[in-house]
């Protein structure tokens, strides 16, 4: 017993004295969104030159472990910050530069003129408040060649990351490869741009806190119904129509999985779809998926039917995309108003 | 009731040697491939863990066929007939999630995998079922999704 034990200590000690492999650890949290070559897709491109020279280590980290809230990009809380680090020097090392290092000093500008400067020079695409661009994801909310969306400037999560030097930075500079221009390029002076500086960081507070992913909604949204299954189905087929979707399909819950002829017939899905609903959807988020095909399933049981739904705003809390939650908003009133005309 | 001290030892290591679990929600991996040589490994790599692809809807098919541009987009249902009667008995309240999904879309001359993580099914399902089910399923999916991660 004690050699076992002995044994399993060694092999503990071991593995917390190895040190974290990056680029294993970025194939695995990151790559899926950013690429495995940090070229980006549904996440911004991480590898992309301008952007390694002009964001500090710091920016790297911080953004790792706290996220974007409410902007996809999740909070990596439960990495330690070896392996956080281990992370950063492997996105670091697409770079032939030295990783830039800014001062923690709050610069001092004008925030009421920066309010004036930002409503004439960034609004356009970071928006009104510094909301940031729409939509997320290379394949379907943007042109292959516009790489980037406008970062969310009043997220909580990146006003905790950027240093307000490195902001300056970013708006003397710019960033090559996206439409992010230099300002004194632009016209602006030194004064104006801490100016700008001041006034996103003004924003502190008014972003977005992001979801928390407590349940506090059910799963499912159900209805009973005084009909017979059939009446049901039709019932729901009806509603469908009625909600400017169209009925795609009507199948068993068990099609493709049970041998013909065994399938359960008290089961029954109907798919529908609303394309346009759905293109817009999927320019959000392209894991939009997940909430697809929209579709209610009618079962009875004991002589019981009921009409189901999965709540989508239950699973919307999953994507961190504060976006979305508009369209699961949607979604839900729809589910609702068909189990409602359904089972009338 | 105490534990022996080697037991109470064991067990303290024990819980340093469980595979770390990153809690994601959602679960998602990458490939180098291509959309449809993915495709067909990440239905090769389910049906090798057992999962009958039960359909494949082709949202990508529907919206060029209404007129909207995009690039190839799918959504892959399976499961196993003995558990999804199983969970459709037991847990009522789980039949809108079932059968399980993969979504699979092309990104550029990549394709990008995502699926909900089976823990979010044991919580829909709360008491009813045996957590160790989803347990496995999770395990299976990150399975297949390194079987396409890694397939060249």
């Amino acid at each position: 017993m004690r050699l076992i034990c002995g044994i399993l200590l060694l092999m503990v000690w071991l593995s917390a004295a190895a040190e974290p492999d990056g680029a294993e650890l970025f194939g695995r949290y990151c790559a899926a969104c950013h690429g495995d070559k940090g070229n980006g897709g549904v996440g911004v491109p991480l590898a992309l030159p301008s952007f390694l020279d002009s964001v500090d280590d710091r920016f790297l980290a911080t953004t790792i472990r706290y996220g974007r809230p409410g902007r996809v990009m999740p909070a990596f809380d439960a990495l330690s910050d070896a392996q956080i680090g281990a992370i950063v020097r492997f996105i670091r090392s697409w770079s032939k530069q030295a990783a830039p290092t800014y001062s923690d000093e709050r610069v001092k500008g004008d925030p009421a003129h920066g309010r004036e400067l930002f409503a004439g020079h960034c609004a356009v695409c970071h928006g009104e408040n510094g909301a940031g661009g729409k939509g997320t994801g290379v394949t379907f909310s943007r042109h292959r060649d516009l790489p980037i969306i406008a970062p969310g400037l009043n997220n909580t999560g990146f006003l905790r990351a950027a240093s307000d030097a490195m902001i300056r930075h970013t708006l003397q500079s710019g960033r090559d490869g996206t439409p992010m221009r230099s300002f004194l390029k632009q016209g602006l002076s030194d004064q104006d741009i801490d100016d700008l500086v001041s006034y996103v960081r003004s924003f502190n507070g008014q972003g977005t806190e992001g979801h928390k992913i407590t349940p506090v909604v059910p799963a499912t949204l159900s209805a009973e119904s005084p009909y017979t299954l059939e009446e049901t189905v039709e019932n729901v087929k009806q509603a469908i129509t009625s909600q400017n979707f169209i009925l795609i399909r009507t199948d068993t819950l068990e099609h493709g999985l049970a041998r013909a002829g065994q399938e359960n017939p008290h089961q029954v899905i109907l798919h529908f779809c609303n394309f346009n609903f759905l293109y817009q959807a999927l320019a959000v988020d392209p894991r939009v998926g997940m909430f697809l095909p929209c579709r209610v399933t009618v079962t009875e049981r004991d002589g019981k039917v009921t009409v189901s739904t999965i709540e989508p705003e239950y699973l919307s809390r999953l994507f961190n995309n504060d976006e979305l939650n508009e369209y699961c908003k949607h979604m839900h009133d729809v589910y609702k108003a068909i189990l409602e005309e359904a089972t009338l | 009731m105490s534990l022996r001290w080697p037991s109470a030892v064991l067990l303290w290591v024990l819980q340093f040697m469980v595979p770390y679990a990153h809690a994601e929600d959602i679960i998602m991996t990458r490939s180098v491939l291509p959309f449809p040589e993915a495709m067909l490994v990440l239905q090769d790599s389910i049906s090798a863990h057992g999962y009958t692809v039960s359909r494949v809807q082709r949202v990508d098919v529907g919206l060029t066929g209404k007129g909207y541009q995009t690039d190839k987009y799918r959504i892959v249902f399976a499961g196993k007939i003995d558990e999804i009667r199983m969970l459709t008995e037991h847990a009522p309240q789980l039949i809108p999630y079932l059968p399980p999904k993969i979504a699979i879309f092309a990104e550029g001359e990549q394709t990008v995998l995502v699926t909900i993580n089976p823990e979010i099914y044991a919580d829909i399902a709360g008491n009813a079922v045996d957590p160790v089910m989803f347990r496995h399923w999770e395990s299976d999916l990150r399975s297949i999704f390194h079987d396409v991660n890694t397939a060249r």
